[in-house]
């Protein structure tokens, strides 16, 4: 291989963090050259988030160092723990959660922290006048007058990079940064990049979503297990030999296998909940769930997802149209009953909605039921019964853990989920409601989840699966409806329907008319 | 009679009193608001009225100057903020909790240094306070003149730090790391400042403001210190503080319309005393307050880091 004539702007050398037992990083070597980007792939907990948070100094590394070119181009050492030095460095970071004050327009948050305090001006128009260049220059388009909490994601994200371009970041480092995207702006996102990195900037892509690592970046890094497991050129490689390399074992492609649907055991029509002001409503929605099929809503979060979860779970009422669970009409807002009725609820956030963490995982298991006789008589708990129980479910659904005594908080993400699907396929429901039901998994959990919900559908339930991932929902769902602003499409069969059409839908294309 | 009462609204004496109960209200949401909008909530308040109000007025008796008596209180305002502060934002711990620890710990600070300083005393003793202001065209003017002409210069104060507070949160880059601090820490930190720094600064700065309301009260109002005398108006001001969205322009028009109620329940008595139990009449500016509250509070924009505490490296 020839030598690369760019000049590095970024070496890590001998990189390791140790957090008690567990190495997070080991001895990771990362070199960056301007106008390259790079990827730096792994799973959740492959130590991508450590390697940059000691970059940034919220951690100091325990060995190895990092070098940053200074403004003559020679490397020099950058000091540990501090935020400051990075960004004097000309290091640049977009967080998954973006580190915007909402309450700040976008202009302000650009200027936080990029002079000294005590001067009397913010020196407004020389501001806006640098960040207008950078818009046109980078081609990152947002409006910097209002209060970054009233912007869309896709607007936060670009204020997120005017902020750092606004320093003259040399490295930008993009952690995640599609998570929240529709595949439209994700495209434009990596136009951005690509002119960005032209003009010499050397980019980071943190992610796990190999189709975005081949078709941006050109070169990838892989961590696994906190250890670099390969550093080699995009080219000539493919998505299944990246899978295996950030797994460590090859992972078998699944065919989608078409369901058998049976009668409707979810049925809304011209259903509206929540205020026409708010963005996480549904507004005259349609939908069927039958019986032995899975149907997937692909939106953007937070465009209603929330709201179709909380009435099929009972949290929330309709405030007008029909809903039926299992042939029945329901009405009002009432948990308890829709349990009964057959409704199995995998909440979005396991930790908050989930589990209560202080429980142990046999009182976790029963909590849904705890008012059924299998689990109380005349008012008391039946203790035993109930370990019994867990302890079998620990077993079928292999829950890593010390025992069904063990408080829940204390189980990793993966099998804390194990729990809540035990918890809620044991009763064999008629529907279940799957709210991204991995979010946050690993693939190894993944997959567990994803057989578990075919089963479920094989055994007869119906399944609403609600997913920001388009390639989960493409490679379980029977059926997709897409998701904006509170207005649902129709459900569309998998078979046949393009990415592209669900990404601008997702975006909002044709959608209003349709409802 | 119902003349009466519609003409106590135009008498110059009633605008006079609505300004002089505003002014430690002023002082009181301002600091409150300068806490909160940094992410702290400052329940030390009520407290530190008090000892802003003995420190100055015991500065002021033993022979400094009156605005010496103001500085001290604001000194010993600062230090209580600093108290409140570090347990609050390094140390994280509960910020109401810490608050009333700190409001029961000032009160306390100053009821045992008045009796240290007089142990013997029936009467409490006296000082010269601020003179009413005597500024030549603006007391001729009719209707203005007499009410300009009864406040002091510790009111002129009161009316110039909403502005200095006004400018510095919207048009300084101090005032934006403040807000931004009280809305997402972490946005501050990854810009290379200081969380803890600009929290307990705020405090600080904040408490020093809280105690200017106390000293008011003893070195413009009255003339001197007694035990109980600030009877709540720190917790109006926590009130306040939410009815005005955190915003020094709409505190200073909270703290003006709570003290026009004060100032017209107090006429009306004399009024409609005969009929109706006075008791009633006491009661109206904090029905005010909490029928305020309610009406406002329900929508109202909380800044997002308000009482959660930060701690670095932590996501």
């Amino acid at each position: 291989m020839h030598p690369d004539p760019r000049p590095l702007v970024l070496s890590l050398a001998g990189i390791t963090k140790r957090f008690g037992p567990l190495v997070a990083n080991d001895a990771i070597d990362l070199d960056v050259r301007a106008g390259e980007i790079v990827a730096l792939l792994g799973e959740n907990g492959a130590g991508k988030t450590t390697l940059m948070s000691i970059l940034f100094g919220h951690y100091v590394a325990d060995e190895g160092e990092v070098f940053v070119a200074g403004a003559d181009g020679r490397l020099a050492p950058l000091p540990g723990g501090s935020a400051e030095a990075a960004l004097q460095a000309g290091i640049g970071m977009v967080h998954q959660h973006f580190a915007l004050a909402e309450n700040l327009t976008g202009l302000e948050n650009i200027l936080l922290g990029t002079m000294p305090l005590w001067k009397l001006s913010l020196g407004r128009r020389a501001a806006r006048a640098r960040i207008e260049a950078l818009m046109v220059e980078s081609g990152l388009q947002a409006d910097i007058d209002t209060p970054v909490g009233r912007l869309s994601v896709g607007e936060q994200q670009r204020i997120e990079i005017l902020k750092a371009l606004y320093r003259n970041v040399r490295v930008l480092i993009l952690d995640e940064p599609t998570a929240v995207l529709t595949p439209q702006e994700a495209d434009g996102l990596f136009a951005t990049v690509r002119r960005l990195a032209e003009k010499g900037l050397a980019v980071i892509f943190i992610s796990h979503k190999l189709h975005e690592v081949l078709a941006l970046c050109e070169r990838v890094v892989v961590l696994r297990g906190g250890a670099k497991v390969a550093d080699r050129p995009t080219a000539g490689a493919d998505r299944a030999m990246l899978a295996e390399l950030m797994i460590g074992r090859a992972i078998p492609a699944r065919e989608r296998v078409p369901g058998a649907p049976g009668a409707a055991v979810l049925r809304l029509a011209g259903v509206y909940v929540g205020r026409p002001g708010e963005r996480d409503r549904l507004e005259h929605a349609g939908l069927e769930v039958r019986s032995g099929e899975i149907v997937g809503i692909a939106g953007v979060s937070g465009n209603g997802q929330g709201a179709l979860a909380a009435l099929v779970a009972g949290l929330a009422a309709a405030r007008a149209g029909r809903v039926e669970i299992a042939g029945e009409a329901v009405t009002g807002a009432d948990p308890l009953a829709r349990l009964r009725a057959g409704v199995g609820r995998i909440p979005e956030d396991r930790h908050r909605d989930g589990t209560i963490g202080g429980l142990t995982i046999a009182e976790n298991y029963v909590l849904e039921t705890i008012g059924a006789p299998e689990n109380q008589r005349g008012g008391l708990v039946r203790r035993a019964e109930i370990r019994a129980r867990a302890s079998a479910a620990i077993k079928a659904y292999d829950v890593r853990c010390p025992g069904p005594d063990a408080a829940i908080r204390s189980l990793s993400g993966g099998n804390m989920q194990k729990v809540v699907l035990a918890r809620v396929l044991e009763r064999a429901p008629k529907l279940v409601l799957a709210h991204q039901p991995t979010r946050g998994l690993d693939i190894g959990a993944t997959t567990d989840v994803h057989r578990r919900l075919l089963a479920a559908r094989a055994r007869g339930a119906g399944v609403l699966l609600i997913s920001e991932d388009l390639d989960e929902l493409f490679a379980l769902s029977d059926r997709i409806a897409v998701i904006h602003a509170g207005h649902l499409s129709a459900a569309m069969p998998t078979d046949g329907l393009d990415v592209r059409t669900v990404g601008l839908m997702m975006a909002g294309h044709g959608l209003e008319d349709a409802a | 009679m119902w003349w009466d009462a519609f003409d106590i609204l135009l008498q110059a004496n009633f605008w006079a009193a609505t300004i002089r109960i505003a002014t430690p209200l002023i002082f009181g949401v301002l600091g409150a608001l300068i806490c909160e909008r940094a992410g702290v909530l400052n329940l030390g308040i009520e407290g530190i009225f008090v000892a802003g109000a003995m420190a100055g007025w015991l500065a002021v008796y033993l022979g400094l100057s009156l605005w010496g008596g103001v500085v001290v209180a604001a000194l010993v305002g600062a230090a209580f903020g600093l108290i409140h502060g570090t347990l609050t934002v390094p140390l994280g711990l509960s910020q109401h909790v810490t608050g009333i620890g700190v409001t029961l710990l000032a009160t306390s600070a100053a009821y045992f240094g008045y009796r240290v300083a007089f142990p013997n005393v029936a009467t409490p003793p006296r000082i010269e306070p601020f003179p009413t202001l005597d500024v030549p065209l603006l007391r001729d003017l009719p209707f203005i003149g007499p009410i300009a002409g009864q406040q002091t210069a510790f009111t002129v104060l009161a009316f110039l730090c909403v502005a200095v507070v006004a400018f510095v949160l919207a048009r300084t880059p101090l005032g934006l790391s403040l807000r931004a601090v009280g809305d997402n820490p972490e946005a501050v930190e990854a810009q290379g400042l200081s969380v803890v720094g600009l929290r307990i600064g705020a405090v600080m700065a904040g408490s020093a403001l809280m105690a200017l309301g106390g000293a008011f009260l003893t070195l413009s109002a009255f003339n001197a210190f007694y035990f109980g005398m600030i009877n709540g108006r720190g917790w109006v001001c926590i009130a306040l503080t939410v009815f005005a969205s955190w915003r020094p322009g709409k505190a200073l028009l909270g703290a003006l319309l709570f003290g026009a109620l004060d100032a017209y329940q107090l006429r009306i008595q004399t009024i409609a005393g005969g009929m109706v139990p006075s008791q009633i009449f006491l009661m109206l500016p904090y029905l005010f307050s909490i029928a305020a509250l309610v009406l406002v509070a329900r929508r109202a924009d909380y800044p997002r880091a308000l009482m959660k505490p930060y701690f670095k490296g932590q996501r």
